[in-house]
């Protein structure tokens, strides 16, 4: 088995890599993408290989970016669009829903919409503001739209490339503060389906399910419960839209309990639809009520309190308490 | 009001006029053919107009006055050229063979498209004002990629030109110079804002600051929309890149038939554009240079006529789409929330009996 070690941004290089040699019509589009390598330098070194045509520097407008990501898709080219950060996706916004979104429908099929847009998100990396937000929601909303988001380098690496391959139109979301974390890159097997959850550790207790960052706050607090002989069961989302429920909810009705973690705020987010929908699915099953752990009703706060906003493992494990206090 | 930098080969009484720049290449022949596509595509706006008023239609936006513009530049295109039309390019649609009735599914509200886009190389209808000029510069910038003899045609109006991804278009053609060419039917009106509110300078020249070309065309003249339109996109083809054509024009009836122009606008503005109808004038050329006779326009009025007539049938011949039909093509690839539409709704008639 080849395997390699590697950082989430080398790896999300590797697969655009690995992407653009399997297939010409892909190409790259985004704010200094090309000899800057993107402020994150996800794509360093691939417009020096594969050239200005195919690995896009442009000028700075996000709308133009998807909108014309959209021309290239009717011309059957597979565009990954990079947003520079999260806040910015915004004045792509109208593009996203009322095209990309809509076009595979209003053409009755004709045209495919296969671009994808990768969109590092969350917080965590003591950034000004616009630079730390968690906008999933909103496009989880969009009928027409899939979002997933990776949480370790060997997903990076796999899901990018199955996300360029699909023929739906993509919300990528990178976990930004997880960039320079390394870990191993199996470059033969690919892991799972692009929107299977994945159970990152097998317990008893208490479901907790999380995305992106979230992940590893999860399994800090899964090791800190454990100390306190309480059993955490782990599941890294990976499909945002659509949900892989089946997964959750076989966990669910094992544990009868739940904890959804996310950093975006709580108000009808992710954690809001994998609550109501597993109150439905695992009613008979459930100990206690779902409980959300998510960032606060706020704009995201200045860099030096994200941590009192973030979810933190403290969080994480007073929401179990909570869930593990409903039954006597 | 007209700028002196006007492009006009006919005046509204149907003369020639000569430009340094331009010149008409259309025979008689061709001339007519184009009267006929003026007339019938006017029947049709005014057919539309009738099926809304008796509940046939949900909503319609009529072109009169911009007839001219449209057959014009929808003429001068090459088959495989593409086109990126906002919810009024009727005549554009029917120069690319878009059939009409499936022009009106839209209007009938029994689709949000109604035709193959890419087999009439003629994209799906786009409302929200100016989308579609970023994915006209997009489309444009595969046909580069692809090293194809092909151009970009775009429209937008006076009130999308504030808008921020029309601009943005502008940017990105220039930067890449791709091979589209934006055409601006400046018809005066944005539903009721007049087009000065929109801009304090004529529309074209907002192109040359964003470094590339902006003509300025009689709107309602038709040899001149085509010949202008026709050397801009030969003029992309050939890597020339963008070029910006602002056709002034003048809507002659209401932005939609949900609008009421005669809250905004006085009757002698509109008397005055009457006299510059851009059927009319070619119908005087046709009559003083090629001696058509009133038996060939007698034949064109019949055949719109009865164009009318089918156009009639086949609107309500369009019955109520299947509600199943919402759930497909959402996505390209399964969708467990699609699967689970599909089925709640089948099992909801089922039992309500529906069929």
């Amino acid at each position: 088995m080849a395997t390699s070690t590697m950082t989430m941004a080398k790896a999300l290089n590797e697969g655009l890599r690995r992407a653009m040699e399997a297939n010409p019509k892909v190409l790259l589009m985004g704010e200094d993408i090309g000899k800057l390598g993107g402020v994150f330098r996800v794509t360093d070194g691939l417009q020096k290989d594969f050239g200005q045509d195919r690995v896009i520097d442009t000028p700075l407008a996000e709308s133009a970016i998807v909108g014309t990501a959209v021309g290239l898709a009717i011309r059957g080219y597979r565009t990954v669009c990079e947003m520079q950060f999260d806040g910015f996706v915004f004045p792509a916004f109208d593009q996203i829903v009322s095209q990309v979104a809509k076009l595979h429908k209003r053409s009755d099929g004709i045209y495919t919409m296969g671009l994808v847009i990768r969109l590092p998100f969350q917080g965590g990396i003591g950034a000004i503001e616009h630079h730390s937000e968690s906008p999933e929601a909103y496009f989880a909303h969009t009928p027409g739209l899939r979002v997933v988001s990776c949480s370790t380098p060997n997903d990076a690496y796999w899901m990018i490339q199955q996300a360029i391959e699909s023929d739906d139109p993509i919300i990528f979301c990178e976990p930004k503060s997880r960039y320079w974390e390394k870990g191993e890159v199996d470059l033969e097997n690919p892991p799972q389906g692009l929107y299977d959850a994945v159970v990152r550790r097998r317990g008893t207790d208490v479901t907790v399910v999380g995305y992106g960052s979230s992940v590893k706050t999860m399994l800090r607090a899964a090791d800190a419960a454990d100390a306190e002989g309480t059993s955490l069961e782990i599941i890294d989302l990976r499909g945002i839209a659509p949900i892989d429920f089946p997964t959750l909810v076989a966990s669910v009705e094992k544990t009868g309990r739940l904890v959804v973690v996310q950093e975006a705020p709580r108000t009808a987010s992710v954690s809001s639809e994998i609550v109501a929908e597993l109150t439905e699915r695992c009613f008979y099953s459930m100990r206690a009520p779902g409980i959300r752990v998510t960032g606060y009703h706020v704009p995201y706060p200045p860099a030096r309190i994200e941590e009192d906003y973030r979810p933190t493992v403290d969080r994480v494990l007073d929401a179990v308490d909570r869930v593990m206090g409903y039954e006597s | 009001m007209i700028d002196e930098e006007l492009v006009q080969l006919l005046t509204p009484e149907g003369e020639r006029v000569t430009h340094p720049d331009y010149a008409s290449s259309l025979t008689g022949e061709q001339i007519l053919s184009m009267y006929r596509d003026m007339v019938i595509v006017r029947r049709l706006c005014n057919e539309s107009t009738s099926l809304q008023r008796q509940g046939q239609l949900a909503l319609w936006a009529p072109i009169q006055g911009q007839e001219g513009a449209q057959i014009g530049a929808g003429r001068a295109l090459a088959p495989m050229d593409f086109t990126f039309p906002t919810y009024r390019e009727h005549g554009i649609a029917w120069c690319r063979g878009v059939p009409p009735e499936n022009l009106l599914r839209l209007f009938r509200a029994v689709s949000n498209g109604g035709w193959d886009p890419q087999k009439y190389r003629h994209h799906v209808p786009t409302i929200v004002l100016g989308n579609q000029v970023l994915n006209a510069v997009g489309y444009a910038m595969g046909i580069q990629r692809d090293g194809a003899d092909e151009a970009v045609l775009t429209f937008f109006g006076d009130g999308a030109s504030s808008q921020g991804d029309v601009l943005e278009g502008f940017v990105w053609a220039s930067s890449f110079n791709a091979p589209v060419v934006f055409f601006c039917q400046n018809n005066q009106f944005g539903i009721s804002t007049p087009s000065s509110t929109q801009s304090k300078v004529p529309l074209y020249r907002r192109a040359r600051g964003f470094g590339f070309p902006g003509v300025r065309v009689d709107g309602n003249d038709l040899l001149a929309c085509y010949e202008v339109t026709k050397a801009a996109l030969e003029n992309a083809r050939a890597g020339g890149g963008p070029t910006m054509i602002e056709a002034y024009t003048y809507r002659m009836g209401a932005h939609t038939t949900s609008d009421d122009p005669t809250r905004y606008r006085v009757d002698a503005e509109v008397e005055v554009w009457k006299h510059r109808d851009p059927i009319e004038r070619i119908k005087a050329l046709l009559v003083r240079e090629y001696h058509t006779k009133p038996v060939a326009f007698d034949a064109i009025n019949e055949e719109a006529e009865a164009f009318a007539l089918k156009l009639r049938d086949d609107v309500l011949a369009m019955g109520r789409p299947d509600p199943l039909s919402m759930f497909d093509n959402v996505y390209a690839e399964p969708h467990p929330l699609i699967d689970e539409g599909r089925r709640d709704m089948a099992e909801i008639r089922a039992s309500a009996g529906a069929n």
